[in-house]
């Protein structure tokens, strides 16, 4: 019969209208701005750099070794090195940025920057409403608005954040062991090294100088 | 003639005699149809001669959308050209990743570990399913049906979507697939979720080819319009649900053997007449074979690693040499071909995308229809700009 595959579409246009009203499931869109669908836990939008402890500034993970603007593929990250070094979280001295910007108007959301990152300075943010009038200055972050602290970093993504405390307080304590007995070994060689000396000392004193 | 002089008579080609003869009555009349008209799916231009409502003369203007690509990507790593590779074609992230690694892990010589292999059949055939549900969608939107079928398939868009989020990050712009595996591993919750929406679409499936497929006024609008004959599709190497509707019995997934796609049983649905009806049908049965590979994937995948242990990630430099990996990508074959000298940067990139070659054959399948149809029948080709210009 002609028009019946039309009468057909029509009832499962109907059924969908009618289940509207009674299946959640077929409700698919929420009032933006009063309701709000919680983002994926791995949800990303712009990179932002973490610090631990209370100050921003000298809290700083990034060491400012330059892996991030080099492999950015939009090149939005901007970093001018220190002249002088700071102590990083287990203790060594390290550069730091004096400057860190990123253009978020350029920034491409891709998260290579996280990826190469091998001080887990770097991570993904998840505010995505971050529309401005200006469209130059408003939209360049200089380091200090990009810095966020840890505790902000376990808020957005707890579990990620969990496993990075987890590799990095490993890393200290290898770290610490490994100066504890490099230490050691050094107390080690000074005193064989005095012994020797004292030894040497009576026949050629000039060789306790070497 | 200087380069920027655009006149239409001033390009090669343009002032031949018409294909089709006008009638003879009156003058042709010439419509730029675009770059911002509705149908157009972005930026682009036919610029049409028409003899009443005939069309004698179609010519396919792009570029608008034109973003250096494949220069770019001969200046930058390796890695970094991969967030790029989702934006060709927008819709189908994932398979343009997956086509990019296949071409550098063969120019590298990595080894994809079996679970790596798993995810990435999951999500190219997720990618597949939405694809074309959205390409319909819009097909039927410019057929004017507005919204009722673009929605529904919007509907099933998004729950797929909201699994591409919750594993990537992201939901267009993925950014998922790594040379010698992938970036994150999938979770048991995650496959959980997977398993429940892919339950679910078989049910969408039939509920959109009631609403439309025996529909009298689709039919009439479709059948017998815009034909593709087999032997103009293989030579104009078009590829895809395109040329399987022209009748011609190939798929990628079957004749490369690429991924691990010998595993699956599926079959790949094939059309008799090459109008926009079968183009319509095949995409609707690819669906359905695409569920019936997502459910063999999702029961048998494998656990165990998701990255070849050698892989690096940043600074590696293949061997002088040359790859090319290619994919049976929603819209077709989707290709990249690499050529390395040595250095850290592909010395050639090039990709060989599956809308702009399925374009080529518009002018054929427009010549003597109406200026209407021009509409549907660009709408069944099935393209996106960002592919198109790259």
């Amino acid at each position: 019969m002609l028009g019946e595959g039309i009468i057909k579409g029509m009832l499962e246009t109907a059924k969908n209208f009618a289940g509207s009203f009674v299946s959640a499931d077929r409700l698919t869109t929420v009032e933006y701005p009063e309701q709000r669908i919680p983002t994926a836990e791995n949800a990303r939008v712009f990179p932002f750099l973490v610090y631990d402890g209370a100050g921003w500034e000298a809290g700083l993970r990034c060491v400012a070794c330059q892996i991030c603007e080099k492999e950015c593929p939009p090149k939005c990250i901007y970093i001018e090195k220190s002249k002088d070094k700071k102590p990083d979280f287990v203790g060594k001295m390290q550069i730091y940025p004096v400057r860190f910007d990123i253009d978020i108007s350029v920034c491409m959301s891709c998260q290579i920057c996280v990826e190469v990152c091998p001080f887990e300075a770097i991570k993904m943010d998840t505010q995505f409403e971050l529309a401005t009038d200006d469209r130059f200055g408003g939209l360049l972050m200089d380091r200090q608005q990009l810095a966020k602290s840890n505790e902000y970093y376990h808020s957005i993504h707890p579990a990620e954040a969990a496993e990075v405390d987890a590799r990095l307080a490993q890393e200290k304590t290898a770290a610490e062991a490994k100066a504890k007995a490099a230490a050691e070994a050094a107390a080690a060689k000074a005193a064989a090294d005095a012994a020797k000396a004292a030894a040497a000392k009576p026949e050629t004193p000039a060789a306790g100088g070497n | 003639m200087s380069l920027l002089d655009t006149k239409p008579e001033h390009i090669e080609g343009w002032n031949r005699p018409p294909v089709i003869e006008p009638d003879g009555e009156g003058e042709l009349l010439e419509v730029a149809m675009g770059p911002h008209h509705p149908s157009t799916h972005g930026v682009f231009r036919m610029d049409v001669a028409l003899d009443g409502e005939r069309v004698v003369r179609l010519k396919p203007v792009f570029g608008y959308l034109h973003r250096n690509h494949e220069k770019i990507a001969e200046g930058t790593t390796y890695l970094a050209s991969m967030p790029y590779t989702d934006r060709l074609d927008y819709f189908c992230s994932l398979s343009n990743n997956w086509a990019y690694a296949l071409a550098v892990e063969k120019l590298v010589g990595q080894e994809v570990p079996e679970r790596a292999q798993y995810i990435r059949v999951i999500l190219a055939e997720l990618t597949r399913i939405q694809n074309h549900a959205s390409t319909i969608g819009f097909l039927l939107q410019e057929m004017g049906a507005s919204g009722t079928p673009l929605m529904y398939a919007f509907r099933e868009r998004e729950k797929i979507l909201d699994l591409f989020e919750s594993l990537t990050g992201s939901r267009m712009m993925c950014n998922y697939m790594r040379f010698g595996g992938c970036r994150v591993d999938v979770s048991g919750p995650w496959l959980a979720a997977t398993r429940k929406v892919v339950a679910g679409l078989p049910a969408f499936v039939d509920e959109f080819e009631a609403l439309l497929s025996s529909n009298e006024i689709l039919m009439a609008r479709c059948q017998g319009v815009g034909v593709l004959k087999p032997a103009l599709a293989v030579n104009a190497s078009i590829s895809g649900p395109m040329l399987r509707a022209s009748g011609v019995n190939y798929d990628i997934r079957k004749v490369d053997h690429y991924g691990i796609y010998d595993r699956f049983k599926f079959r790949v649905p094939l059309g008799d007449h090459g109008d926009i009806y079968d183009r319509y049908m095949v995409r609707v049965l690819e669906m359905r074979e695409s569920i019936g590979i997502l459910n063999q994937a999702l029961k048998e995948i494998p656990g165990g690693p998701i990255m070849d242990p050698k892989a690096k990630l940043r600074g590696f430099r293949p061997k002088a040499g040359e790859a090319y990996g290619r994919i049976e990508a929603p819209k077709g074959e989707l290709g990249f071909y690499l050529i390395s000298d040595g250095s850290p940067n592909p010395y050639r990139y090039r990709v060989r995308p599956p809308s702009l070659i399925n374009l080529t054959v518009l002018e054929d399948m427009c010549l003597g229809q109406n200026v209407a149809d021009v509409v549907l029948i660009f709408g069944s080709v099935d393209i996106v700009l960002g592919e198109v210009d790259r």
